[in-house]
């Protein structure tokens, strides 16, 4: 089961609230999806009225919300809408975004690292959304971050994981869950980053405007589960190309046996 | 701030258990997957591997080639003092050996470092037994203080030290720490060290830990051969290695391999290791961990030393010699009396180093340059630093 600063999730699918054709399809979409953690935007809900779609329509027993800062520009802008969510009586959980080029929507490096650290230290649990920066992710943990969030490619593009090569170090090297976000596109691509370690990924765009949204979600949710079964079992290895055809070429120096150590008067 | 976990050092027993479990197929799969596990180095280093050397020989040396290029580092150890209070069993040091003991002063210290300048060395590893009252961090802050400018490095292999000890030294410029577990195998350590403080197994088990803390650009750890099963000690070796990384991004890692030689006080290897295991672990933590250096010292043979060139090892120590002021010729007539151990090697660093170009190889001297740390200019200065927090 997956555990992120102490909370389990059975589901290792994350899902988002954004794009969708009407608040009833996200509903029946998010709810096929089996997903229990669900990022909304803080900028785009209204946390006090209880009234507002997202809030009203979604199960609070069943989704675990995760506020995002989806829009901050840089990590004051970030902080203050923390802030918000978090006096609007929801939660101190955050995924941390700062996009300060509209058009790519590609986070800011300097000013994630510059919130978290604040974050962190004002008691919010933070999950960094982040490019495949396996330093940054580093620098990322030890200031305290509960999970990162690196990008399978640019957010909204579905190109898979590009990111593939920088993923897999950020996976060995991490002490927190790796959760891949943002251009995930398909089934396959969620299935081949959980196949390599992912602990977790999180697919909005891909299920909220595939034809057929619910049915949609349910193969992420299935690719998922496929990708972390084939983890845990062990993948066979790819043989790329034999070793040496002479099991002993090259060791005809060794001495066959342990060998005799001299006496020291010797 | 996240907390570091503890390092899970199951029983020696359990890694044997492990080891025991491996299959051929386990062994043949390790060996094909492009990165590798701990359950893959299990597989690698268990006799179901056995048949592997040659295949493993190969992969180990294609992995260096790519991850370190053609180049092999030298470096040499001075020997400090040979005052020792603990009683291992093993070791020429130990108190109870009846052996002339030397600790240099500052200037003769200075003097040996000087000899090992003018023979082209510019890696320098401090040596010492454990006798805080004959080798202390003040000593080893003011040698560092006046051999900094004249090296590209110099590290430290001394008794275990406290955090804050280890960032006062590297404040005076040591930036490397070498501290070996002697072996993993609890049992077996604790006879084998009945006295001293190197009786605590934990304290020294967390030594590479407190270096890492202090800021120390690259840690060394390593296993003595021939103490305990030598399969067993090089799953715990990568284990060590594994938390190591996990939890101390910013420092370099480095094993050693020493194998028991002959020393005063006649021990005998328990378990003694062979040329075919000691090239097969090191083969398997190099499959095991790419990025890793990996030493091999003068305490092996020139023969053995000469083939494993280019296989996987990435620094030779050259020229070594184990009494405390040996270099400048003390104790000449009493020939190897005072010793830890007796080298296998005692080629020159020349000779080595035309060894290692002749294979195909570039020996390099300096591969580091005090320029990267600001050093405080005086230790005093340092120590008033340290005492306003």
């Amino acid at each position: 089961m997956l555990t992120i600063a102490g909370r389990s999730f059975r589901s290792r699918l994350f899902t988002g609230t954004g794009k969708f054709a009407s608040a009833q399809v996200m509903r029946t979409a998010l709810e096929a999806s089996g997903s229990e953690m669900v990022t909304v935007a803080l900028r785009r809900v209204d946390l006090h009225d209880p009234g507002d779609d997202i809030m009203r329509l979604l199960d609070r027993e069943r989704f675990f919300f995760l506020p995002n800062t989806s829009g901050a520009r840089d990590a004051a802008e970030a902080i203050r809408l923390a802030h918000l969510a978090r006096a609007a009586g929801g939660t101190n959980w955050l995924k941390l975004e700062v996009t300060p080029d509209p058009r790519t929507l590609l986070p800011d490096p300097v000013e994630t690292l510059k919130a978290t650290e604040e974050l962190v230290r004002e008691g919010f649990v933070v999950l960094p959304y982040i490019n495949a920066d396996p330093i940054l992710a580093l620098r990322l943990q030890d200031v305290g971050a509960a999970a990162v969030m690196p990008l399978g490619s640019p957010i909204g593009t579905n190109l898979g994981l590009q990111t593939r090569l920088l993923v897999a170090i950020i996976i060995e090297q991490a002490r927190v869950p790796v959760v891949v976000d943002a251009g995930l596109g398909a089934p396959s691509h969620v299935a081949e980053a959980m196949e390599m370690g992912a602990d977790a990924v999180l697919v909005n765009t891909a299920i909220a405007v595939a034809g057929e949204p619910v049915k949609m979600a349910e193969a992420f949710a299935r690719a998922v589960e496929a990708g972390r079964m084939a983890f845990e079992a062990g993948l066979g290895a790819q043989r790329a190309g034999a070793e040496a055809s002479s099991p002993l070429a090259g060791l005809d120096f060794l001495r066959p046996e342990p060998s005799p150590e001299p006496s020291i008067d010797a | 701030m996240l907390e570091t976990p503890p390092l899970m050092l199951p029983e020696f027993s359990v890694l044997q258990a492990r080891l025991a479990l491996c299959s051929r197929e386990e062994a043949e799969a390790a060996l094909a997957r492009p990165q590798r596990t701990l359950s893959d180095l299990a597989a690698l280093l268990s006799p179901a591997a056995d048949h592997l050397l040659g295949e493993m020989a190969a992969a180990s040396a294609r992995i260096t080639r790519q991850r370190f290029g053609r180049v092999i580092q030298l470096y040499a150890p001075l020997y400090l003092s040979s005052y020792c209070s603990n009683r291992c069993l093993y070791c020429g040091f130990s108190a109870d050996n009846e052996i002339p003991r030397r600790a240099l002063s500052l200037a003769e210290a200075e003097a040996e470092a000087a000899i090992l300048e003018q023979r082209g060395f510019a890696h320098l590893l401090l040596v010492s037994g454990e006798a805080p009252a004959k080798m202390d961090v003040d000593f080893l802050a003011a040698l560092a203080a006046r051999l900094r400018g004249r090296f590209a490095s110099v590290s430290i292999e001394v008794q275990p030290l406290a955090t804050a000890e280890y960032a006062r030294l590297f404040a005076a410029g040591i930036t490397g720490v070498a501290v070996y577990q002697e072996t993993y195998d609890r049992e077996i350590y604790a006879t084998l060290h009945p006295a001293g403080l190197k009786r605590d197994f934990a304290r020294r088990l967390d030594t590479p830990a407190r270096a890492a803390t202090a800021g120390m650009r690259e840690v060394g750890i390593g296993a003595l051969l021939g103490l305990s099963d030598w399969r067993a000690e090089g799953l715990a070796l990568g284990l060590h290695l594994a938390w190591l990384r996990k939890n101390f991004w910013r420092t370099g890692l480095t094993v050693s391999f020493p194998r028991l030689r002959p020393a005063p006080g006649q021990f005998k290897p328990l378990q003694p290791v062979g040329e075919a295991e000691l090239s097969r672990l090191l083969f398997a933590l190099r499959l095991f961990d790419p990025d890793v250096g990996l030493v091999l010292s003068t305490r092996e043979e020139e023969r053995y030393r000469n083939g494993m060139v280019g296989l996987g090892p990435t620094r030779y120590s050259a020229g070594s010699c184990t009494v405390p002021g040996g270099y400048g010729g003390y104790d000449e007539a009493g020939g190897a009396a005072g010793e830890q151990f007796a080298v296998g090697d005692l080629r020159s660093l020349d000779e080595v180093a035309a060894m290692i170009r002749q294979r195909g190889f570039d020996p390099v001297r300096k591969d580091w340059d005090p320029v990267f740390q600001e050093i405080a200019t005086t230790d005093k200065e340092l120590k008033e630093d340290f005492a306003h927090g």
